[in-house]
Parts: structure tokens; sequence; C-alpha cells
């Protein structure tokens, strides 16, 4: 009966385990799980660390210090870098949260979701504690791209680190929370990428994290006004804009904020706008997910 | 809570309806407690629908189930919190450890914080994975991460543990020893197992065992016993004109045979007293133009028997592609036509 590939059995107790109906505290532990889950994978795939970030840095140091030249005269003194930088702040958050998004597609190709759809517990919960894992990862790749800020003339300040992260989790959050409610009805990684850079890559261009949303052509104005990523981006760059030491008039021709038929959005209420999407984003993918077998 | 006498699961007059297709037309069949029940048949009989629906991931068209005592439609959860899943395709992390997989699992089933590390030392030292259990999935052989889910499926204490074809895509000896898991798991901890396969030979190691065909349940109880049911040896014969020699046997002997496996195949009452009749009838000097035959086997009945009396083909026959079957019937015929 026995051959070589049969171990002899170790010995060991039987523990035996009584698993609790379902409560608040056992979709607590469900969403810290999942959420621990994205983190792990996050540390231990560094090669996606440095890659997420490569794009980012390319923006800035390349094409920012190369149209520099170019730019010169229109930016009124101001380093073309330090004005793309809240921009790139934005982008770094973006990309991230995406692909956090984009594993529960490969999830699904590798059979994991599975494991987690079947599990006794709310599809909710699997979805939220998804959400707030992108979230996290992606602001931590935000926090790298927030240490370099001396190297574009940004001063390091307390409140502007802590304003710009808290705005770089609310984006991720919510770029997170529409990457889920895209990839749940998306069943192969190709075409969740072909639509997240069809999606992603004109609403980043069209927010004005490039330039600044003013004076543009009405078409180019409309669509920026209805570009959700464009309450993210201003908030961020009147925060940086506001530690940094320029002249008036550099000041109202790069950071002139949004402003619908004259009146000036405050910085707050857009912050709101892209925190309730996000929320709403996030009920989306829940009742999406919710509905598939 | 129920009692031990209570069948682990019950079903009646089970239904799953795909569009106009019937993939399980109305089964019922009882499993008892601490028993380890096979579902035998071809890919496409409808044992991956059934184990589905008791593991709540399909809902029936229609009749009943209960499994650890709860429905299967109105009390899902209760159910999912009872029985542990094995599937077919692998559904672990590649890019976490061992530990980290089984850990994820017991948060997600909410296994108590106290009992986790203790019921994770126990489920891989019973898999023999205790010592690799730091190491990444990624890194596991097919064999390792079958054991491995099966130890996930555990982590939780589950009454039931359904195992969907569980030594699939796995070489003999990896096989074996996973049985050898799951047997040595269902007497030490009093679990029931329900199982699906495809091979023949790994029913052996069931209690009981179902023969399912076309989405019905063909035949149900101990291998031994179905074994016995079908009574007669088998013979086969490889002869150089199958047609003629199953003509042969029919107008001589009485006897029906088919082609199985490339060879004329049939059942009869004392196959090695038989076997001298045979050649004395196929004697081309007694009866010229009879066809000759090249070689004869015989053997007690097994599971394929027993399969192959209730369907009318073997499990092998009946998951070959029709196309298929009809080419090598026709390669045959052009090659016996060339010897001759």
């Amino acid at each position: 009966m026995t051959t070589v590939a049969q171990k002899p059995a170790e010995p060991y107790e039987v523990v035996r385990v009584q698993v609790p109906k379902r409560s608040l505290n056992s979709e607590l532990r469900a969403i810290k799980i999942v959420w621990r889950r994205e983190l792990i994978r996050f540390v231990n795939d560094r090669m996606r660390i440095v890659t997420s970030l490569v794009q980012p840095f390319l923006f800035l140091f390349v094409l920012g210090g190369g149209l520099q030249q170019l730019a010169s005269a229109g930016t009124h003194g101001v380093d073309l870098k330090t004005f793309i930088y809240p921009g790139i702040l934005c982008m770094t958050v973006m990309f991230t949260a995406m692909f956090s998004a984009a594993s529960i597609v490969w999830d699904r190709e590798f059979g994991f979701l599975r494991e987690m759809m079947v599990a006794p517990v709310r599809r909710s919960s699997i979805v939220i504690g998804k959400c707030l894992g992108g979230a996290t990862v992606a602001a931590f790749q935000g926090v790298i791209v927030l240490a370099i800020a001396g190297l574009v003339h940004v001063p390091y300040s307390v409140g502007l680190i802590l304003g710009a992260l808290g705005l770089q989790l609310l984006l991720a959050f919510a770029i997170t929370a529409f990457g889920l409610a895209v990839a749940i009805r998306i069943k192969q990684m190709q075409s969740f990428m072909g639509v997240m850079q069809m999606i992603v890559m004109p609403m980043y261009f069209i927010s004005g994290a490039m330039f600044p949303a003013q004076g543009l052509p009405t078409w180019l104005t409309v669509l920026n006004r209805v570009d959700p990523l464009a309450y993210a981006v201003d908030p961020m760059r009147r925060l940086v804009f506001s530690h940094l030491n320029i002249s008036p008039i550099a000041r109202h021709v790069l950071d002139p904020g949004l402003s619908w038929w004259g009146w000036q959005m405050p910085a707050l209420l857009e912050a709101a706008v892209v925190l309730v999407l996000g929320l709403g984003l996030l009920v989306v993918a829940i009742w999406e997910f919710s509905r598939t077998e | 809570m129920q009692d031990a006498h209570e069948p682990a699961i019950s079903v009646s007059n089970l239904v799953k309806r795909f569009g106009d297709f019937e993939a399980v037309k109305g089964v019922s069949f009882e499993v008892g407690a601490a028993e380890v029940f096979g579902f035998l048949g071809p890919n496409g009989a409808g044992k991956s629908t059934t184990i589905n629906m008791l593991c709540t991931l399909l809902k029936p068209s229609s009749g009943q189930a209960t499994v650890a005592g709860h429905d299967v439609v109105l009390e899902r959860d209760d159910v999912r919190r009872n029985i542990g899943l094995v599937f077919q395709d692998p559904t672990l992390d590649g890019y976490l450890t061992a530990a980290q997989n089984l850990k994820l699992h017991a948060e997600l089933y909410g296994v108590p914080n106290n009992l986790v590390a203790p019921r994770m030392e126990q489920v891989l030292r019973m898999v023999g994975l205790w010592d690799r259990k730091d190491g990444q999935v990624m890194m596991f052989s097919g064999g390792m991460r079958r054991r491995l889910e099966i130890a996930r499926g555990l982590m939780h204490s589950p009454r039931v543990l359904f195992l969907d074809e569980p030594t699939i895509g796995l070489d003999p000896q990896t096989r074996r020893s996973i049985w050898t898991y799951i047997r040595e798991l269902q007497e030490r901890e009093e679990i029931t197992i329900f199982m699906t396969t495809h091979y023949m030979d790994e029913a052996e190691w069931c209690d009981r065992i179902a023969i399912m065909d076309k989405g019905e349940i063909v035949a149900l109880d101990s291998p031994q016993k179905l074994k016995a049911g079908v009574g007669a040896d088998r013979v086969s014969i490889q002869t150089d004109d199958d047609e003629a020699a199953i003509e042969a046997l029919r107008e001589r002997f009485g006897i029906e045979a088919r082609i199985s496996e490339g060879a004329v195949t049939f059942g009869v009452e004392g196959g090695e007293q038989f076997v001298p009749r045979l050649f004395a009838e196929f004697d081309p000097s007694r009866n010229p133009g009879s066809p000759a035959i090249r070689g004869v086997s015989v053997s007690r009945p097994t599971l394929d028997d027993v399969f192959m009396s209730f369907t009318g083909s073997t499990i092998r026959d009946a998951e070959e592609d029709p196309a298929k079957h009809r080419n090598r019937v026709m390669m045959q015929m052009m090659g016996g036509g060339a010897r001759r």
C-alpha cells in the first residue's frame, strides 16, 4: 500500500473549530484581511513599486525639464516642474490605484476570486477591503513622490504633506472604486488594461494636470469641468501653490482654480465632489459584485 | 444542530436546467455522517453541476437539498460555514505563503483568533506541509498545492468536505498519497467527504459511490456490491475483423459484444473456461472465414464494467469526442483491410 511519495503522517493534535454566526465583527475581520492581502502583495512585489514610479518621474523630469525651455515665458519665473508637480502627485496615485483594481481581474483569472466569493461574508466586505487596500497602497506610492518635493523647489511643510496625503488617499480611493466597478465586469486582463487606458489617459490629460484650466478653447473647458479628475488636481495644486513664494501674477496665471460661470469653487467642495463620486462608485461596485454568481 | 444519525447530505429531486438543456435531471440520494461518498461519471455527466448546487454556488432549478442540516437555498450562509471546498481549478493566491493563504481563509470564515494558529499547525501537519508553511505558493508543485487546498478547506472544521476532482492532473503517486490523506482525515476528524472523480480506480476508496450519466444517477451502492452485481467476467479479444467477430459471437454463442477501447468486449460467466471454446469455434479449419484472434484478455469485474453495464460504454469511451471515435473506427477498418 505504501509508496515512496507517501509521507508518514506527522503527529498532530486535532483542534476543533466552531465557526460563529455572521456578525459585524466577522465582516470587519473580512475587510481587514482583504485589505492586508493587498498590502502584503504590494510589499512582496518590488517590481511593481518601481515600475509604477517610472511614468510619473518621466513626466516630471523629462517632459517637465524639456518643455521648460519653451514655457519659461509663460510660467513667470516658476519652474515648469514645480507647476506640474501637483499633477504628478495625482498621477502616481491614479496609476497605482488602477493596478490595485486590476488585481480583481487577476484574482478571477487565477481562481482566487472564488475563494473569496464562497466565504460566508458579505460581498460588500470584500469590495470595501479591496478598495481600502488599493487606496492605502496608492497613497504609500504617493509618499515616495512627495518625498522628492525638494527637487522641484516645493518646500517640505507639515501642512502640505498631510494635506497632499489626504488628497491622495481620497483620489486613490475614488479611482480604485472606479477601477473595481469596471474590473468586475471584465474577464480578461488585456481588455481591462485597454479600457483603463482609454478612459484614464484622456481623463488625466483633460483634468488640467499639465496646464492651467483657464483660457482654454470652449470645448476643452467644458470637458475639463465635467472631468472628475479635475476636482482632485485643482485642490492639490492650490495646496502646493499656497506653500510657494511666487509673484501674484504667476499665481494668477498658473493657479486659476476651477470656476463655474465666474464662481470660484472652494477647494473643500472640490474634495467633497471626489469623495461623493468615490462613494457612489463604491456602491456601484458592490452592487455589481453582489449580482455575480 | 443535528445528531449523528441525521444524514450529512440529503437531496431530493434536484434539477438544474441551463436554458433548454437539463444538466441534472432530478437526482435524489442521501449521504450519511462520516461517510466517503463518490460521484462517478464522465465529463459532462452533471457531477460538477450537482456539487455546485450542494455548495450553494448554483441555484437549483427545482428540488431540494440540505447539507449539514441546512437548506442550500434558504440557509446559504449556514451551509457555507459548515462546508469546506476544494475546487477542480486552483484557488490559491500564489503570491502569498502557505500560512498566509490559510490565515486569510481563517479570517474570512471567522475562525476564533486563539484557534487560528493551532488549527493551522494541525491541518498543515496533516497534509505534510508544516515545514513548508512559509514557502510562497507559487513555488509549490501541483500535488503540494492540492494538499494545501485540502488543508485550507479544513481550516474552519467543516462538517462536510467537498472535493471536485481532487486528483485531476496529478501523477499516480501523488494521487495515491492524496487519497491516503483523505482517508486518514475522515477517520480523525469524523468528517463527511463528498467527492467527484472520473478515475474508476479511485472510486474504490469510497464507502459508497453513485454513478452518474447524462444527468441521472444510474447506480448507487458500495463499490464491492456494485461489482458483485455485474457477476460475469469481462473478456476482450483483439481480432483482425472486429465486425465479423461481433457477428460470429452473436451467431455461435448468442453473446452481445461491443467494441470498447479498441477491442471486442463482452461479459460471460466463467471467462477462463470460455476461452478454449472460443478458439475452437473460431478455428479457420473448422469454420472457414472466421476472423483471426490476435489476443485475449479475461478480467474480474471492475468498476469500469459496472459503469459499462449501467451506461453501455466505458467511462473513457463516453468521454471521447464522437468524431474522434469515428476516425478511430475508420482507421481500424482500413488497417485491418490492408493486413489481410
